[in-house]
């Protein structure tokens, strides 16, 4: 079971982690709310909680919650551009289908 | 697909329920937008990733240009083409046409809006600066994936009056923005830099932009920034050193009179070159025009030496503003450098040895406004929810309303933190008053002549009582824009009238500064006159009241006491007129008080006496 991330994520994480000044890693989940089903969480992180799983990945650590980690294993993170909006992007194997504006997803 | 941004933990927003908040830079030369992404502020660039926007507005038959292709059009279509329009929001034709006599615009004005006359026909200033906030929104859209905007901070100058708040308001809302704050400029400078969280104190905000000079000073504590004292010059900036230059040039390739091709490229070359030499010590220039070709050579001794009468002329301002602000340079905690002219080493040196302090340049000059705005606007729309900070922003000048004999009453003091609300209760001075005029006021004076006049409403259907029984209380509210509305209420019955401030006209820095000067110049003065009104008002209600005894019961006097009183009165008349000191009037007053008081002895012993004729005991 893992979680993985792309070059380019690992380093925007790094940087906005340092800009932020504080927070162990990146919190990757999911949560069940949207138009399709599930959405995706990304969250900075200070503390764990109980059944925090977390990887390693060119020295960030990615927190993922176990519950999470059934519907998002494998996924890999991205950072890309498109146009004027950046941001990050889950590629997720166990996705089946999301909504029109890519914001939720069902598996 | 939309893309993700990292929140703080716990914040995650739902699907389509993002807060995405934007700060605003409304410039006078440039205007920038800037957001908080993944916890990280950050100003937002354009599809040829310029950050900044040139604040121009080109109206063409076919439509509207905004930024680097109006500006363009500066040179060859200036009657249609608005630059730096931020100078006149606010503002009326009359104050436009004294300050600036050389605009290539036609101007008109109608009910009371100035305007100018484009080929799209009249626009009004808050119209041009709303295209300007329409394609920064556009732009931060594009960069949230076509999201909508939650809100926007956006930043005014320090010295910024009711008036020019309320045509910024105006036109973000015109742009469709939801205004969250209006920010003042050197207060989103500091919070760039996190001096909001730091060490209370006094800070110093140097701004030197394309073509104006601010200097701010703050006073941080508890979390709240006031503004101790603002001063520059507004018609000094870059634009000036640069023009340094090209006057340099022209002396070396001994040219008198350039065409304005040669002229446009002296004045980028002179650009290039003042950029140049933050980072090299010696610059060589190349001239080729009307086939003549020039190398100058430009060392950076030779251009700080040209350039030391500008510096030191923000200098005086700064050391102007330090005094007006009651402190010393030793008081300043922290120099906050904003505007792309302080990239310049002399400046930064220069403004070091000034404050003896090592002035903060970590932050690009020329987003560090933007880039406080939106820290303020992502704390505001509540994307940060354990922050501490509640930015507060105080009122510049006081607020207050005309009471009788033309005198100020402070209902709010400057400096008052906002938003705020304060009430007063008023009173009539006639009996049988049925309406009350309410002249609201704007400054440090004593007498309505000297502060300035912001509305006028009027409070009718009071019911007639005797003067002085009647209860109006008066509200004066301020919003955390600074914008102001008034109501008045009487008590007895309930009737109320309300007033929203929106001044047609503007002040200049200069007139703001101006007023406060002569607030502290003329505090004696003013002290005196109010007192000699105050006496004047009194001497009045006092004639009034015995005039109006002496209709009702001249019988109780003989022919020899009325005569007596009679003179006694119109000397005070003659006396409220002439006296130049309020003590004059109070003895005045006491006299015929004292010439009176058999008078109102008798009236009172002749009122008791009727009220009790042909009762008897038992029904008193």
């Amino acid at each position: 079971m893992a979680i993985t991330m792309t070059d380019a994520a690992a380093a925007r994480v790094k940087s906005f982690l340092d800009n932020r000044g504080k927070g162990i890693g990146l919190r990757v989940g999911i949560k069940t709310t949207g138009c399709s089903g599930l959405a995706y969480v990304l969250e900075f992180v200070d503390e764990l909680v109980e059944g925090d799983e977390t990887f390693e990945h060119d020295g960030v650590t990615v927190i993922v919650d176990a519950k999470s980690l059934v519907y998002i294993d494998g996924t890999e993170l991205d950072f890309v551009k498109e146009g004027l909006n950046e941001g990050f992007k889950f590629v997720n194997p166990n996705q089946s289908g999301e909504c029109g504006c890519g914001e939720s997803f069902t598996v | 697909m939309a893309l993700l941004q990292i929140a703080e933990p716990g914040q995650s927003a739902a699907p389509h329920q993002h807060k995405l908040a934007i700060g605003i830079d409304l410039g006078t030369t440039n205007s920038l937008v800037a957001t908080v992404l993944s916890g990280e502020a950050k100003t937002l660039a354009d599809q040829n990733n310029q950050v900044m926007l040139p604040s121009v507005v080109h109206y063409t038959q076919n439509g509207i240009e905004v930024g680097a292709n109006a500006f363009k059009n500066a040179a060859l279509d200036a009657e249609n083409t608005l630059v730096s329009v931020k100078r006149f929001l606010g503002k009326s034709k009359a104050d436009i046409e004294s300050e600036y006599t050389q605009l290539p615009y036609k101007l008109s004005e109608q009910n009371g809006i100035f305007n100018i006359e484009t080929c799209q026909g009249p626009i009004n200033p808050i119209q041009a600066s709303s295209e300007i906030l329409k394609t920064l929104k556009k732009r931060a859209q594009d960069s949230f994936g076509g999201d909508d905007i939650t809100g926007a901070v956006i930043t005014v100058p320090a010295h910024f009056d009711d008036a020019q708040r309320q045509g910024t308001k105006d036109a973000a809302e015109l742009a469709g923005l939801n205004v969250l704050r209006l920010l003042n400029e050197p207060t989103a400078a500091a919070v760039a830099y996190g001096l909001d969280s730091g060490q209370e104190g006094i800070i110093a905000v140097y701004d030197l932009g394309g073509g104006t000079f601010d200097i701010s000073i703050l006073r941080l504590s508890q979390g709240v920034f006031e503004v101790l004292a603002t001063g520059g010059d507004a018609s000094l900036g870059g634009d000036d050193f640069d023009a340094l230059l090209v006057e340099y040039f022209k002396q070396k390739t001994a040219q008198n009179e350039l065409d304005s091709p040669s002229l446009r490229l002296f004045m980028s070359k002179a650009k290039a070159c003042k950029e140049a030499l933050s980072e090299y010590k010696k610059v060589n220039v190349i001239l080729e025009f009307a086939d003549q070709s020039h190398t100058v050579e430009v060392t950076k001794e030779l251009f700080n030496e040209l350039a030391a009468p500008f510096v030191k002329k923000t200098l005086r301002a700064c050391r102007r503003a330090v005094k007006d602000a009651g402190i010393t340079n030793e008081e300043v905690l922290e120099v906050v450098m904003v505007g792309g002219s302080t990239r310049m080493p002399i400046v930064r040196d220069q403004v070091g040895l000034f404050f003896e302090k090592r002035p903060l340049t970590s932050i690009d000059p020329d987003q560090v406004v933007a880039i406080g705005a939106a820290i303020q606007a992502n704390i505001l729309v509540g994307n940060k929810p354990d922050s501490d900070m509640l930015l507060l922003d105080v009122l510049p000048l006081s607020l207050g309303l005309e009471t009788m004999g033309g005198l100020v009453e402070k209902i709010i003091p400057r400096n008052t933190t906002i938003p705020v609300a304060r009430a007063q209760e008023f009173t009539t001075f006639k009996d049988g008053q049925t309406g009350m005029v309410l002249s609201v006021l704007q400054g440090e004076r004593e007498l309505v002549d000297d502060c300035r006049a912001l509305a006028k409403f009027s409070l009718k259907g009071i019911p007639p009582m005797a003067a002085g029984a009647a209860h109006i209380l008066v509200t004066f509210k301020v919003d955390a824009d600074g914008l102001l509305s008034v109501s008045a209420m009487e008590k007895s019955s309930g009737v109320q009238a309300e007033i929203q401030v929106k001044p047609s006209f503007g002040l200049s820095d200069d007139q703001v500064s101006q007023m406060l000067k002569d607030s502290m110049n003329f505090a004696k003065e003013d002290m005196q006159a109010r007192m000699l009104k105050e006496q004047q008002v009194e001497a009045l209600r006092v004639i009034e009241a015995i005039n109006a005894s002496l209709v009702e019961a001249k019988n109780l006097l003989t022919e020899s006491e009325l005569t007596t009183l009679e003179v006694e009165i119109d000397k005070l008349i003659q006396l409220r007129e002439t006296a130049t000191t309020p003590e004059q009037l109070k003895t005045a007053i006491t006299e015929l008080d004292n010439a009176s008081s058999d008078f109102a002895a008798r009236r009172m012993d002749d009122s008791i006496k009727k009220a009790l004729t042909g009762q008897s005991v038992d029904q008193v």
